[in-house]
């Protein structure tokens, strides 16, 4: 929780007194007194604490959206009898955050464990609301995930966050607009591209993709794979925002083109429309995530398998990368009582094979573990919506291409919510999409600034 | 016993009936002022004391006394959006009031077929709940597939984008009239099966049709149900919050995040995570609605003894 720094009044003082007391208080709940005794800046915990930890009875709550997350969750206290995980739904995306945060707040109630977007990690660190896994022997476990996923939740005395799933972005199409269109497969770079983008327009009507106007995630996705890093973060109090620096303007200037030649949908994402668009041929590809597959195989059933899966296309063919939208890792918060089962089952439920060979196989998250990346049950599954296509193998190759440096603010609300106001409103206008660049970094410097954070832009 | 004695005991019976009274009226209020209490006057004084701090995510929470208060008057934010309600405001209150006290007449009259049905048709939408009926408009308003686009397809006409930032607060405004066009006429309906049948008579002998019973003796002797219409209405569209938040997931361009200043509110304390200016943004709309209020209100008064 940030520093409270006021003291005018003796009335707040004896609030905060009793406040104090009340968090002593809840602090020494007695079946988890041992472990709460291990202060959180001790070194790397022993394996003795660890197996003494395990076999004390101990509950954990665990708020999570993820559907069915009981069964991995069962696997666990099956083989932690000692240890039962309470699991919570309070709800998905804003909503799951705010009230971590309430009770963050009120100091009571709250989560030992909790589901947590790489987007997110840095504004609990900001508040000091996460325990560091370091110090919990997560660096054992850093090996098995992807590297640049490890950097989303990481730095270098930190590990805020076991990874979970990812969502590294490529591109779905279809196949049969495409050939119509005189295309053959997705193009390869951006250049080629803008110019499939007029022959699809020209030939079949149709947009070769939507560009969302509301979906900052993807936006920055693309900006990802630019390698225009826009966001950086010192862990305390300096930002570094350049959302309109040289690479992002390129990049920008790109859409800005396809967007007021009438070349691609401006439309709003997972709106009525859009999904009619996905399902109708109006749009012919998607620019998503490796979640998306899974997704567009409900929403437009009736193409099955006119679709292909590929990857993004590139600024640079002989060095292809990728950014990554969505996905999310499992964080402890450093108020917990059991700060010891609370970190061995973050790691347990992201590294035991069991568990991450189940929500990859029959929850469909997108690994971030290489051995599940890799191993042929995953890779092999062909999709006939797809055309039988190996999507999943489409996709492991995208991870591995990733770029590393992606950073985020811990802003990162206001910063979505504001691109919807700046550059999207430009986009869904077909305006001016570098004046709307320009707009939401202002914004987004403004409030950092008035936050009390040091702006470097 | 005099008559003096017997006014005396008369006089104490009834002092011990007040008392007894009074002691039932204030054990029967008791579950009400607790709850009163609790839910509203101590929330308002912790939203009170709350919007005395200024709290940032580095530095921490700062006393600053009335100056959040003093800076949400100057908040362009703030102010745009008490702007777009008022608007709603001068245009759908009109309209919405005066459909319900026509169809209200309409249905005293007499003259209407299934009166009963026609009453329940028109106030079903009330029943409709808020968020379904703007889903359900949401869907109807859409640029390409929605029936209203469809009609317009069909006559070879471009359909007009209602999610756009020209006309979206008219999309609104037709939502919330529709919503609560049966709900002010039910209020004024039952006002008006109050009025005494006999200067409803008495205008008849005298040789008023409908229309001039209606202009001189029913809506005169309404006047306080429609005056009370009014006061809802200045309060519901100062306050609208449902509408704007659930049509920015379709026109999420068009409706930033202080369309409407309860709208900015919301944002302010659980995206900008900044509930201190939220507290202050709050209190003013919480003023500014009592201030229009009671202007209406007297402005009402004022017609009535005149």
């Amino acid at each position: 929780m940030s520093p409270r720094t006021h003291q005018p009044i003796r009335a707040i003082a004896v609030v905060t007194v009793v406040g104090a007391l009340t968090l002593a208080a809840c602090s020494s709940d007695p079946d988890t007194e041992n472990s709460s005794a291990e202060p959180v800046t001790s070194p790397a915990v022993d394996d003795a604490a660890i197996a003494e930890a395990m076999s004390t009875p101990t509950t954990i709550d665990f708020w999570t959206w993820v559907p069915d997350i009981q069964n991995e969750v069962d696997l666990f206290e099956a083989e932690y009898p000692e240890i039962s995980v309470n699991v919570q739904n309070v709800g998905q995306g804003g909503e799951h955050y705010t009230k971590v945060r309430t009770a963050l707040e009120a100091g009571d109630g709250g989560p030992d464990v909790m589901q947590m977007e790489y987007q997110y990690v840095s504004s609990f660190v900001l508040t000091d609301s996460l325990l560091n896994l370091k110090e919990y022997g997560a660096d054992s476990v850093q090996d098995q995930f992807v590297p640049w996923v490890w950097s989303q939740v990481s730095d270098d005395a930190h590990v805020w966050a076991i990874p979970q799933d990812s969502g590294p972005v490529g591109t779905l199409y279809r196949e049969d607009i495409f050939a119509e269109a005189g295309l053959e497969g997705s193009p390869e770079t951006w250049a080629e591209f803008a110019s499939a983008a007029q022959k699809v327009k020209d030939e079949t009507g149709s947009y070769i993709t939507n560009f969302a106007s509301n979906e900052p995630g993807a936006f920055l996705s693309l900006l990802w794979q630019a390698g225009a890093s826009p966001f950086s973060f010192d862990g305390s109090e300096t930002l570094g925002i350049s959302l309109n620096n040289d690479r992002s303007k390129e990049v920008v200037a790109y859409w800005q083109d396809l967007v007021q030649n009438d070349l691609v949908g401006v439309d709003p994402d997972f709106t009525d429309t859009w999904y009619q668009g996905l399902a109708n041929g109006t749009y012919a590809s998607w620019q998503t995530a490796a979640w998306g597959p899974l997704f567009l195989q409900g929403t437009a059933s009736d193409t099955s398998g006119l679709w292909r899966a590929a990857p993004l296309p590139q600024w640079d063919a002989s060095a292809p990368s990728a950014g990554n939208w969505g996905g999310s890792s499992t964080a402890v918060l450093a108020n917990t009582d059991a700060p010891i089962a609370a970190s061995e089952f973050a790691k347990w439920l992201n590294t035991n094979a069991e568990s991450t060979e189940m929500f990859a196989n029959e929850q469909f998250l997108f690994p971030t573990r290489t051995e599940i990346l890799e191993s042929p049950e995953f890779t092999s599954d062909e999709l006939e919506f797809y055309g039988g296509q190996r999507v999943n193998e489409v996709f492991a190759e995208i991870s591995a291409t990733v770029d590393s440096d992606f950073q985020w603010l811990p802003i990162a609300d206001y910063v979505f919510g504001s691109f919807n106001e700046t550059i999207g409103a430009a986009i869904a206008e077909r305006g001016d999409l570098l004046a709307g660049l320009d707009e939401w970094q202002a914004d987004v410097v403004e409030y950092a600034t008035a936050q009390g954070f040091t702006v470097v832009e | 016993m005099t008559i003096s004695a017997q006014k005396v005991a008369h006089k104490r019976r009834r002092t011990s009936l007040a008392r007894g009274r009074s002691r039932t009226a204030y054990v029967l209020l008791t579950p009400f002022i607790l709850v009163f209490l609790a839910m509203l006057v101590v929330p308002l004084v912790y939203s009170g004391y709350l919007s005395m701090f200024k709290r940032t995510l580095v530095g921490g929470e700062t006393f600053v006394g009335l100056q959040n208060i003093i800076s949400v008057f100057t908040d362009q934010r703030f102010l745009e959006g008490v702007g777009r309600m008022t608007i709603f405001f001068v245009v759908q209150v009109p309209i919405m009031l005066g459909l319900a006290l026509f169809i209200a007449l309409a249905l005293d009259s007499g003259r209407v077929r299934a009166a009963r049905a026609s009453r329940l048709a028109v106030f079903i939408p009330y029943a409709v709940p808020g968020v379904v009926a703007t889903l359900m408009w949401g869907y109807l308003y859409g640029p390409d597939f929605s029936p209203i686009a469809q009609a317009f397809k069909a006559v070879g006409l471009t359909p007009p984008d209602l999610l756009s930032s020209n006309l979206i607060l008219a999309s609104m405004m037709n939502i919330v009239t529709w919503e609560f066009v049966g709900y002010n006429m039910i209020i004024m309906f039952a006002a008006l099966r109050t009025i005494p049948l006999e200067s409803l008579e008495a205008a008849q002998i005298d040789g008023a049709g409908q229309i001039r019973t209606a202009l001189s003796i029913k809506i005169p002797a309404i006047r306080q149900a429609i005056m009370l219409t009014l006061i809802f209405s200045v309060i519901g569209t100062f306050q609208l919050f449902n509408e704007p938040s659930l049509l920015s997931k379709i026109a999420p361009n068009v409706i930033g995040t202080s369309y409407t200043p309860n709208l900015y509110a919301y944002s302010l304390a659980f995206v900008n995570q900044d509930p201190n200016y939220a507290a202050a943004v709050a209190f003013v709309l919480g003023a500014l609605i009592m201030t229009v209020s009671y202007v209406v209100q007297l402005r009402g008064r004022r017609k009535v003894s005149a």
